[in-house]
């Protein structure tokens, strides 16, 4: 049972979770938002979301609160360094679930 | 001395060896660490040559036509898509006879993008009168770049030194690392017949018409067609200049032998697997399988692509019952590259004569697809028994 | 163990030193009597941190085949938070060696059909005087204990060879300290 059906005949890449793998894994260090200090938590407004406008793989939601998904946040820390009132801080992965990471 | 090192380093070493004094850089994966290398022997004083990083592939190459024409010894390496952005200057160096040696390190074209090997690059450069050299493993990497110096500075004809990506450029195995004496001692200082001089100024490859005419000395120059049949004949003069190049390493260095071929187990064999690089290495282990069988196989790697050793080939497959050429890259639309020149070659010299072997032709690794060494043994053992197909066979295809 | 033709995978991180480790039991083999060995990293884009692994193959005579090894003698595995991440005893033939660096006891393993030589080599290479994870020298250590492949000297020489102009001594020393340190059962 081969590729010979594909849709495609070339390398077409869409959009869509999951195509480079759950890159969640490559964290070193996870952001936390402290919703008392988030826009439009705080307001209860659709305000603000600069940090769903600049993440670039796209997986903190454009919602009040923003949601942040683990599975493919990679860490890189734009969200915390342009959130205007510092509400994301960059923590330590090591200091979440050291149970769920060592699984034999 | 015997280190062990990647095969970007030990074309980076040849290249040092041989006092290379032009070296015009431009990274691209899997060529990339080979230009590195350079750069640090260059800024450790190892190597006295002007490092020279250029912004695209085209005009490295650039870079080293003119480096060249003014009689410097000039080097760059690359790969795949950069070989092909260069691919006009590629057919100007070898039009411009300059001796210059390029390392191509193997990798598959896009598109789609592919880092990994195949010989689709340097395979689709053929036509162009460059002369194609081809590794299987370090210590040939190292001794081609420093024979491919002497024999493109004797016949004024470029050199690819071609080596896989990956399989070869970015594993490590040892190899012996010639002495610079020897290498000074095979390998003169470039004195070219002509070199861009203010003292003596000329014009290079102007525009040439169709007809020969009358130069400013009164002597009848060149037309477009003489140059062009000059490239031609002087490459096919080359593969005579090469075997003395590789009786005069042999002498000095004590390696080498066949500048062409590199055969194994093929003198009483019946079948033989053809191809070029580091797969026919691997073929090795599957035709020690097979005579463990009782097979009569053997494997022959091909050394020179271009320019084309037909006779020699010819001569060591005249009997056989069949040939398998296995090859990492084919012409689009017809078959296998090798294959088909082999082919070329076995009906110019035994049509007629009932020696003509059946050839068979199987397309493997492509875009760096695992070539298993089961799958060689398979494909090998089906191919003695009878005829696959006339078509090419994709090896490990997953369609 | 066939010791004519020995195939060992190491599986690491990105930036870990997994090249660096096999370089120099590639070297140390070499000057032992093995004079084929080839080493090949993953092919490929690289990314620090990512689980890559690297193949050693060691064998008396030269080696012509360089494709990727099916069924290692030995496995290194130079963190085991890749036991999570990759499939670290694939191929692995039995009774085949895995060479691990953990935090964890001995006893909490259970890798049937396998011998196991685990140490702390984080902790090890810290008190060794080495910077917070670097594992790479250490683990040379463990793998001498569990398979007796090699002569400790001529390891310990090329470790300090390889580092000799970064902390010779340092990394040397957390090289013995696991051997010593090393528990080997299965």
């Amino acid at each position: 049972m081969g590729t010979r059906n594909y849709r495609r005949k070339t390398s077409h890449s869409e959009h869509g979770p999951g195509d480079g793998g759950r890159t969640g894994s490559w964290r070193v260090e996870r952001p936390v938002l402290n919703k008392s200090l988030c826009i439009p938590c705080k307001r209860n407004t659709e305000a603000c979301f600069i940090c769903w406008l600049l993440c670039p793989d796209v997986v903190i939601s454009r919602t009040i609160p923003p949601e942040i998904d683990l599975e493919y946040c990679k860490g890189c820390g734009i969200c915390a360094e342009e959130c205007p009132t510092k509400a994301i801080t960059m923590v330590d992965e090591a200091k979440f679930s050291e149970d769920d990471k060592d699984k034999e | 001395m015997h280190i062990i090192e990647n095969g970007n380093v030990a074309a980076a070493l040849g290249v040092k060896l041989c006092h290379a004094n032009v070296i015009a850089a431009y990274p691209i994966t899997p060529q990339t660490p080979l230009t590195e290398k350079l750069s640090e022997y260059v800024e450790a004083g190892e190597m006295k040559a002007e490092y020279i990083p250029v912004e695209s592939e085209h005009s490295a190459l650039a870079v080293c036509i003119a480096a060249s024409s003014a009689g410097a010894r000039s080097f760059t390496a690359t790969s795949a898509n950069g070989l092909l952005y260069m691919h006009e200057q590629v057919q100007w160096a070898a039009g411009a006879r300059l001796p210059l040696v390029m390392c191509v390190v193997n990798r598959a074209v896009g598109a789609p993008w592919n880092v990994w090997n195949d010989q689709q690059d340097s395979i689709s450069q053929r036509d162009t009168g460059w002369m194609q050299i081809y590794c299987s493993d370090h210590q040939q990497i190292i001794d081609s770049v420093i024979k491919a110096y002497w024999l493109a500075e004797k016949v004024s004809i470029p050199i690819m030194v071609c080596y896989d990506g990956y399989i070869l450029s970015h594993t490590y195995m040892p190899f012996d690392v010639p002495d610079q004496e020897k290498v000074d001692k095979f390998l003169p200082p470039f004195r070219p017949d002509y070199a861009l001089n203010p003292e003596d100024p000329a014009n290079l490859n102007t525009v040439t018409l169709p007809d020969v005419r009358m130069d400013v000395k009164g002597e009848l120059a060149h037309g477009y067609m003489e140059i062009r049949y000059l490239l031609h004949e002087e490459m096919r003069t080359s593969l005579t200049v090469a075997a003395e190049g590789e009786k005069r390493f042999a002498d000095i260095f004590g390696r080498g032998g066949d500048p062409y071929l590199e055969p194994y187990l093929c003198d009483d064999a019946q079948y033989v697997a053809v191809g070029l690089g580091s797969m026919t290495y691997q073929l090795r282990v599957a035709v020690d399988t097979l005579r463990k069988e009782g097979v009569k196989v053997g494997v022959m790697g091909v050394r020179f692509y271009r320019p084309f050793p037909d006779e020699a080939i010819a001569n060591a497959l005249k009997g056989k019952k069949c040939v398998i050429v296995y090859e990492k890259a084919l012409s689009y639309g017809y078959e296998g590259a090798l294959a088909s020149d082999l082919k070329s070659a076995l009906y110019e010299h035994l049509a007629g004569t009932g020696k003509l072997p059946v050839v068979q032709n199987f397309i493997a690794g492509i875009g760096g697809r695992d070539i298993k060494t089961d799958d060689l043994t398979q494909t090998l053992r089906a191919a003695t028994k009878s005829r696959v197909s006339i078509q090419p066979v994709w090896i490990g295809l997953k369609i | 163990m066939n010791k004519e033709f020995i195939e060992i995978r190491w599986h690491g991180r990105g930036g870990q030193g997994a090249i660096t480790a096999a370089k120099i039991v590639a070297g140390a083999a070499f000057v032992s009597g093995y004079s084929g060995v080839v080493m090949a990293p993953s092919f490929g884009t690289e990314r620090r941190g990512a689980p890559v692994m690297t193949s050693l193959k060691l064998s008396r005579e030269k080696i012509y085949d360089l494709s990727p090894i099916e069924t290692p003698d030995i496995v290194v595995v130079l963190d085991h938070l890749l036991l999570a991440e990759a499939d670290v005893t694939c191929g692995l033939k039995p009774g085949g060696v895995i060479v691990l660096n953990t935090p964890k006891a001995f006893e909490s393993y259970k890798f049937k059909g396998y011998r196991l030589a685990t140490a702390d080599i984080t902790a090890i290479s810290v008190e060794a005087g080495l910077p917070h994870g670097m594992v790479n020298t250490g683990i040379i250590g463990t793998l001498a204990k569990a398979t007796n492949l090699l002569g400790m000297d001529i390891l310990i020489k090329g470790i300090e060879e390889e580092f000799r102009t970064r902390r010779p001594e340092k990394n040397s020393l957390a090289a013995k300290i696991a051997f010593e340190k090393t528990v080997v059962g299965g």
